[in-house]
C-alpha cells in the first residue's frame, strides 16, 4: 500500500503520541522523524516554555484528549513534562510515559504499527535505550 | 559548602535545577519547601525520581523549614533552596538568615504581565519582591549559572539585557 507520495501508507490510527520536552525538544524530534520516514503525523510536539507546572499539565491533559492518546515521551526523568505527566497517568492503567526518549526511540515508535501505541512505546523504549553508542580511541 | 542558591521556582525540582544548576554547583541535597509536597507522600517520590542517586532531597512545610535551616545552613555539602512562591520566601526570609534569593521561573499565568523570558509576575508579587529585597537578601532573576543574574531593579523594569 503507497500513499500518494509513493511512500509506505500508515495503517495506524494518527496521531499515537505527545511528545514534550525543553525548547525546541519535541518540534525537533518530530522534524527528524518526519525527515526519516514520512510518519511525523504519529506525534503531537507540545512546547511548553514560559508556563508553569500547573498549566503544564493541563496542556498536555488538553493534547492528550483532543488527540485521543494515550502515550506520551518526554526528554528528561526531572524535567517539568516528565513530572507533569506522571501526574496525568496516575490512576491511568492504559496509559505509558517515557521518559528521556530519543530519536531511535521515536523511530521505533512510529513503524510499530501492529502494536497499541502502549505496546509500541514500550518496544521502543527499550530500542532507544540499546541505540546509544560510544565510537573513538578509549571507548 | 552550605546552602549555595535559595531560589524561587515554581516548577520546583526540573530541568535548570537538578542539571543547569546541579552539573556545575556538584550539588550533593536539595531542600524543597512547600507546604503540599511536605504533605504528600505521592509528590515527595515525584520529586525524589527526578534526581540522581547521589543527590539527597529534603522535604519540609515553611515552619519546618525555618526551624531546620541552620543544619542544612552549615552542612558541609552543596545545596540548593527551593520555593515554589514568593510567599514562602518571604516567610524563610522573615525567620532565618538568608543571604540572597535567586528568582528561578515564575511563568505565565492570568493576571501575571512579562518581566523577563522565565519570570511573570503580578503587581502585588512584584511588591512582595521590593519587600522581600528590603528584609535583607540581596535578590537576583537568574535562570541558569551561565546567564546573567539580573538585579531586582532590572527586574522590575522588564530589562533581561
Amino acid at each position: 500500500m503507497t500513499n500518494p507520495s509513493g511512500g509506505p501508507a500508515s495503517a495506524a490510527p494518527l496521531p499515537r503520541a505527545i511528545v514534550a520536552g525543553h525548547g525546541d525538544f519535541a518540534a525537533g524530534l518530530i522534524s527528524a522523524v518526519q525527515q526519516i520516514t514520512g510518519r511525523g503525523e504519529q506525534l503531537v510536539g507540545v512546547a511548553v516554555q514560559k508556563l508553569s507546572v500547573t498549566d503544564i499539565e493541563a496542556l498536555l491533559r488538553e493534547k492528550m484528549m483532543s488527540a485521543g492518546v494515550n502515550v506520551i515521551f518526554t526528554d528528561l526523568q526531572a524535567g517539568s513534562c516528565t513530572m507533569a505527566s506522571r501526574r496525568i497517568l496516575r490512576g491511568m492503567d492504559d496509559a505509558v510515559l517515557v521518559a528521556g526518549a530519543n530519536l531511535p526511540t521515536l523511530l521505533d515508535f512510529v513503524f510499530a504499527e501492529g502494536k497499541s501505541a502502549p505496546d509500541a512505546a514500550r518496544h521502543a523504549a527499550e530500542r532507544g535505550r540499546a541505540a546509544i553508542s560510544v565510537h573513538g580511541a578509549g571507548a | 559548602m552550605t546552602l549555595l542558591l535559595y531560589r524561587i521556582d515554581d516548577r520546583l525540582i526540573h530541568g535548570q535545577v537538578v542539571v543547569g544548576w546541579g552539573q556545575p554547583l556538584d550539588l550533593k541535597f536539595i531542600v524543597l519547601v512547600d507546604d503540599t509536597v511536605a504533605s504528600s507522600d505521592w509528590e515527595q517520590e515525584l520529586y525524589r525520581m527526578g534526581v540522581p542517586p547521589e543527590m539527597e532531597v529534603f522535604f519540609h512545610g515553611t515552619a519546618d523549614a525555618i526551624k531546620e535551616l541552620p543544619k542544612y545552613q552549615t552542612d558541609k555539602r552543596p545545596g540548593l533552596l527551593l520555593t515554589g512562591d514568593i510567599p514562602t520566601m518571604r516567610q524563610l526570609v522573615d525567620g532565618a538568615s538568608i543571604p540572597t534569593v535567586n528568582v528561578g521561573g515564575i511563568h505565565s499565568k492570568p493576571g501575571r504581565s512579562q518581566k523577563m523570558r522565565y519570570v511573570f509576575l503580578t503587581p502585588e508579587e512584584e511588591q512582595q519582591l521590593r519587600e522581600l529585597a528590603t528584609k535583607g537578601p540581596v535578590v537576583t532573576a537568574q535562570d541558569v549559572p551561565s546567564a546573567r543574574a539580573v538585579p531586582l531593579s532590572d527586574l522590575l523594569e522588564g530589562d533581561e539585557s
